[in-house]
């Protein structure tokens, strides 16, 4: 199996469902680049190089380049989606939903409740988030708390190649608006993704380590952080379940609560803000679920109740470290050092 | 091109239905009947029916809160649509839109809209569509002296012109956005259609209160669309019979002024005028129509009335395909 890097397997997945899919567009800004300048068409081969070589193998018609116009790009995609395209927009930086979110929340999310069921919008907006380059307040951040609060969008975020490659194919297939979000800091991470053609199923949490002490629930770059953390407990004897969750709408629910059932302590590791987020989110859900199961109080470790500084010890202290997840672990263990 | 008798007859029956509709709800909003925010179109109907007698259901529109004429105008079940308005499970949306998300895709009708000025970009991807279907449909926004202002107006004209998609953005100036004047909010209050110019686009103006004025601007407006694929902007200068909402005190009218739009700037009047001075259809033909129309209203708002109210059950569905 080839080993690739998230980038390429997003790339690949694009790649794959234009030449299977006809009816599937791609639009945003830069995503071919390089229009109107010397160096041409795919010059520059997408931002994130993501959507590199798209253009020059399905031409102008199906991978649109935009001008900077957010609202415009969500709308406009929407409209085609309403009218019998596939679509996939892409955000160059999901920080930018602040331009369109009266596209994505008015519009995009409710088109098919407010018609009366009598609609479909099979839309994915692709959106690069998250902190981790020095990218600062407007570049870095994850909003997906926010996403997830809409009734009728979907929230993907894929942790790895594989499921990078695998949750986008289902989510362009997918007949209902999908937010996918790719995390920046995860474009270069390496891992096998097979060339053939394969769909993850959005909703379904995956248990990447196993474990009988303590729960820890994480998503996106999160996940590989919560890794980290548990490889160092397991060497000190603790052994813990990592839920990547993969979407967060749909909400695995019941992997979540399963898993806490089994070990009692939940550890929710969230790159978003700390206030009305995901980790309080899933803190309510595992009270009220399985409040009988906890062995202690739920630890949630998030960032501050701060913007995304720049400097490179400011961001670090911003983010949650794999340290910091241990000593979450820890203490929801009593134990010392934490 | 001088429409025929029965297409001067559909015409007028259009812009008489939505007249109807219109000030049957105004009625019924009073009795307490029908819940929540209502904006009507009475007054501007010559602008819906001028422009919409020409499309077929490949042609997409999109429309905005004022919707329900641009919906008739399009072909969507009237008393689908008052039941929708009642909040009836018989209803277009089956109650879950209410006036101002009445939709019917499949008429090319992408829903009336309760935000200002979301419809243009939405404009654009239908239109992206068209171009890829190949059946030379184009899509058209419909904006009032309001959405004119809001940037993603200004994002959607630009982007349809670097995009070279068959567009048209249609401004229906009716003087007013909610309760301000455009004198006061509109920078080019003279011209609004000469913003599209700025972005590079053909614009074209003429008079919302006469049909044929509307029709044939849009005749021509159409024909330059679907020949060249590209973007075009039409202005109409049109009037609003009532206020911003149902339930609007409409203490920014002038003194008469509403007496005056009335009896000079009516759709229907100068239309019925002008057909039978030119001997095209006799005042009998459009008596008949009158009573067909109220006879058709009357029907739908009864229907309205008897249609089962929505399941309390049914509030959960439709959020997703599948979920």
């Amino acid at each position: 199996m080839a080993v690739m890097m998230m980038r390429e397997a997003i790339n690949l997945a694009l790649h794959q469902e234009m030449e299977r899919d006809p009816d599937l567009i791609v639009l945003g800004e830069d995503v071919v680049g390089g229009m109107g300048t010397a160096g041409g068409p795919e010059s520059v081969g997408g931002v994130w190089r993501t959507t590199t070589g798209l253009y020059a193998k399905y031409g102008a018609e199906r991978v649109i380049d935009t001008p900077i116009s957010e609202s415009a790009i969500i709308g406009a995609a929407a409209g085609a989606a309403l009218t019998g395209q596939r679509v996939v927009a892409e955000l160059m930086f999901a920080d930018f939903i602040g331009v369109c979110m009266d596209q994505i929340w008015n519009q995009v999310a409710k088109f098919r409740y407010m018609f009366g069921g009598r609609t479909r919008c099979p839309l994915v907006i692709r959106m690069i988030y998250g902190a981790g380059v020095n990218a600062a307040a407007q570049h870095s951040q994850s909003p997906h708390a926010m996403l997830t609060s809409m009734p009728g969008l979907k929230v993907v975020m894929p942790s790895n190649p594989y499921d990078a490659k695998g949750l986008l194919l289902a989510a362009i297939r997918d007949d209902d608006p999908v937010i996918f979000m790719e995390h920046k800091a995860l474009f270069g991470l390496r891992g096998e993704v097979p060339e053939e053609d394969y769909t993850i199923p959005i909703g379904h949490a995956q248990l990447v380590r196993e474990g009988d002490d303590a729960t820890i629930v994480a998503t996106g770059q999160m996940v590989g952080f919560a890794a980290r953390a548990a490889d160092a407990l397991a060497a000190q004897g603790i052994a813990c379940d990592v839920l990547d969750l993969r979407s967060t709408s749909p909400l695995d629910e019941e992997a979540i609560l399963d898993s806490v059932e089994q070990t009692g302590r939940l550890i929710v590791v969230d790159e978003g803000p700390p206030r009305c987020g995901l980790a309080g989110d899933i803190a309510g859900l595992v009270s009220s679920k399985a409040f009988m199961a906890l062995k202690a109080p739920i630890e949630m470790v998030t960032p501050p109740h701060t913007p995304v500084p720049f400097a490179r010890e400011l961001e670090r202290a911003y983010l949650p470290q794999p340290e910091q997840i241990e000593a979450a672990v820890r203490r929801a263990l009593g134990l010392q050092g934490a | 091109m001088q429409l025929s008798r029965d297409a001067l007859k559909q015409a007028y029956r259009q812009m008489k239905v939505i007249r109807e509709f219109e000030e049957r709800l105004h009625l019924e909003i009073q009795t307490g009947e029908i819940a929540g925010f209502t904006h009507l179109y009475s007054g501007q109907e010559a602008v819906a029916v001028g422009i919409c007698e020409q499309l077929s259901d490949d042609d997409r529109i999109i429309s905005t809160h004022r919707g329900h004429g641009h919906c008739i105008a399009k072909g969507c079940d009237v008393k689908g649509m008052m039941a929708e308005i009642y909040g009836r499970a018989t209803g277009l949306c089956k109650g879950k839109g209410g006036s101002m998300h009445i939709a019917d895709i499949e008429k090319g009708m992408l829903g009336a809209n309760g935000i200002v000025g979301a419809g243009a970009p939405i404009a654009v991807g239908a239109a992206i569509s068209a171009k890829r279907q190949g059946r030379k449909g184009v899509s058209i926004a419909f904006s009032g002296d309001g959405a004119c202002n809001q940037g993603t107006t200004f994002e959607a004209m630009n982007m349809a012109v670097v995009l070279k998609v068959p567009c048209i953005f249609v401004f229906e100036n009716n003087h007013y956005s909610e309760h301000t004047g455009d004198a006061y909010a509109v920078a080019t209050a003279s011209s609004i259609a000469g913003r599209a110019e700025a972005f590079g686009m053909r614009a074209w103006h003429g008079n919302g209160c006469d049909f044929s004025e509307v029709h044939s601007v849009m005749e021509e407006v159409l024909a330059y669309v679907r020949e060249t694929g590209l973007p075009a902007a039409v202005e109409f200068d049109t009037e609003r019979f009532f206020g911003h909402f149902e339930g609007d005190a409409q203490k920014y009218r002038g003194p008469g002024e509403l007496d005056r739009i009335r009896s000079e700037r009516d759709c229907l009047a100068i239309f019925r005028e002008k057909v039978t001075a030119a001997k095209l259809l006799e005042g009998e033909d459009i008596d008949a129509i009158d009573a067909e129309v109220l006879a058709e209203i009357e029907e739908a708002v009864g229907h309205a009335r008897q249609s089962p109210r929505p399941d309390p059950a049914d509030a959960l569905t439709d959020v997703y395909i599948s979920y």
